[in-house]
């Protein structure tokens, strides 16, 4: 089983408080969580990554355990090797395309040097395009490239999965289509179990194998059956 | 002339080690305050604030209760470690330090404030240890408004006179900081020492501010 999620958290706004109970299991490779804003999609997403904890439940991956209240199982973000990319990509402001993606080559007290050469690094640059801005800051490159910066910098670090938070929300919709056959196809190629979180349809079409559908805090029923086969 | 500069030296010693132990003191405290809710944090704010706001005499007279001969953290350097710190230098320094701890505090929980704790996510998620998390992501994120604090306390502690004059004294070549013997000077009728005094004053502190100027726009920029 990829996917073997049964998490159950009440979260606090003030005075208010909302449930969040989501359980799905799946083999689908590239699953999608699909709903509305407001129904819990981020949360859970921070709930398998580790960034934030579930009152109970269980969290498999892959075929790990990352999180399992009744043994106490609970890996840190740092244990779960997950691959993150943030609705508006959280890139480094500081550091440069190139030292975005080496992070996590280096896991000491400093950050790898702008001029850094490692095959892998100038792999995934060639790979994303990312060349003609590899020494530009985040803030001097497109969308499109801080897109596919996030991308690299998550892939890095040999994850056991890749996590995506609407990943095509901060894009144009006409680079949108573009990208979600870019994604597509680098999902085929790395061969790595995908899950996307999304308000979109048109991303449910493109690049779901299994959709889940939430709504306030909870699994839409009759929603788990399998979409239709990869074409 | 001479003692003049005797006393800028030992001003810019007090003055640079109270920078130092700020910079470290008022960072941690500044990024624990920004980071961590706890029962009490607004007390705790207050509390480590008092030393802008209460009178530096005041401040002095609560230092000279705790490390005085007789109070309960002087009594115990000297009964196991034989140190005797009131009338020292280095009890100048811990004035200096205490009374410019909130420029460094505020600016430094203010600047933490202002990095988002997601990129400090992101790096956890990439595999970078907590300590190195904050190296590398939330201190150059918030250097600029650190670096601002530090040279602010840089300045408040040269200018230090009130819990100075209370816990180290007025001792020339040994505890007598420039605005003590400013003071001094004036007490005793020497103008020409005062007026060299007050020269010598004006010209540093001039000289941080421009550095100031110059160290703190455009170091690093976050902007995205």
């Amino acid at each position: 089983m990829i996917w073997d999620i049964d998490i159950a958290k009440r979260l606090q706004h003030g005075s208010a408080s909302f449930d969040l109970a989501v359980a799905f299991r799946s083999d689908a490779a590239r699953m999608v969580l699909f709903g509305p804003s407001g129904a819990g999609k981020t949360q859970t997403l921070k709930i398998l990554a580790g960034l934030v904890r579930a009152d109970r439940g269980r969290v498999g991956i892959a075929g790990r355990t990352l999180f399992c209240s009744t043994t106490h199982v609970n890996l840190s973000p740092q244990q779960r090797r997950l691959a993150y990319v943030f609705q508006d990509y959280a890139l480094f402001p500081h550091l440069t395309v190139r030292q975005n993606i080496a992070f996590a080559t280096r896991t000491g007290w400093a950050n790898p040097p702008r001029k850094l050469h490692d095959a892998s690094v100038d792999h995934w640059i060639e790979t994303f395009r990312l060349q003609p801005v590899a020494d530009h800051h985040p803030h001097q490159i497109s969308g499109g490239q801080r897109q596919r910066t996030a991308l690299a910098r998550a892939l890095m670090n040999q994850p056991t999965a890749l996590l995506l938070d609407e990943p095509f929300a901060a894009l144009d919709k006409g680079l949108r289509q573009h990208l979600r056959e870019d994604l597509a196809e680098l999902q085929r190629t790395l061969q790595i179990p995908m899950l996307m979180i999304t308000h979109d349809d048109d991303d449910v079409r493109a690049l779901a194998d299994d959709v889940v559908q939430l709504r306030a805090g909870r699994v839409a029923t009759g929603s788990t059956e399998p979409a239709a086969a990869r074409a | 002339m001479h003692e003049a500069w005797v006393a800028l030296a030992l001003t810019l010693k007090v003055a640079g080690w109270a920078t130092a132990l700020n910079l470290v003191l008022g960072v941690g405290v500044g990024y624990a305050m920004a980071r961590w809710r706890f029962p009490g944090r607004d007390l705790a704010d207050a509390v480590l604030t008092l030393p802008m706001v209460m009178p530096p005499t005041v401040l002095g007279y609560y230092m000279l209760v705790l490390i005085g001969t007789q109070g309960p953290i002087g009594a115990w350097l000297l009964q196991h470690f034989g140190i005797r710190l009131i009338f020292t230098w280095q009890a100048a320094v811990i004035a200096a330090t205490v009374v410019s701890f909130p420029l460094v505090f505020k600016s430094a929980r203010a600047a933490f404030e202002t990095v988002d704790p997601q990129l400090e996510d992101a790096a956890r998620l990439l595999g970078i240890s907590e300590v190195a998390v904050f190296f590398r992501v939330s201190l150059p994120l918030a250097w600029r408004g650190v670096l601002a604090g530090l040279l602010l306390s840089f300045a408040r502690a040269m200018g230090e006179f009130g819990a100075t004059l209370m816990v180290a004294g007025s001792i020339p070549g040994k505890t007598q900081t420039l605005s003590i013997a400013v003071y001094e000077a004036v007490q005793a009728g020497q103008d020409d020492t005062a007026n060299v005094l007050v020269a010598i004053t004006s010209l540093v502190c001039v000289c941080v501010l421009l550095s100031a100027g110059r160290l703190v726009p455009g170091r690093v920029a976050p902007r995205n």
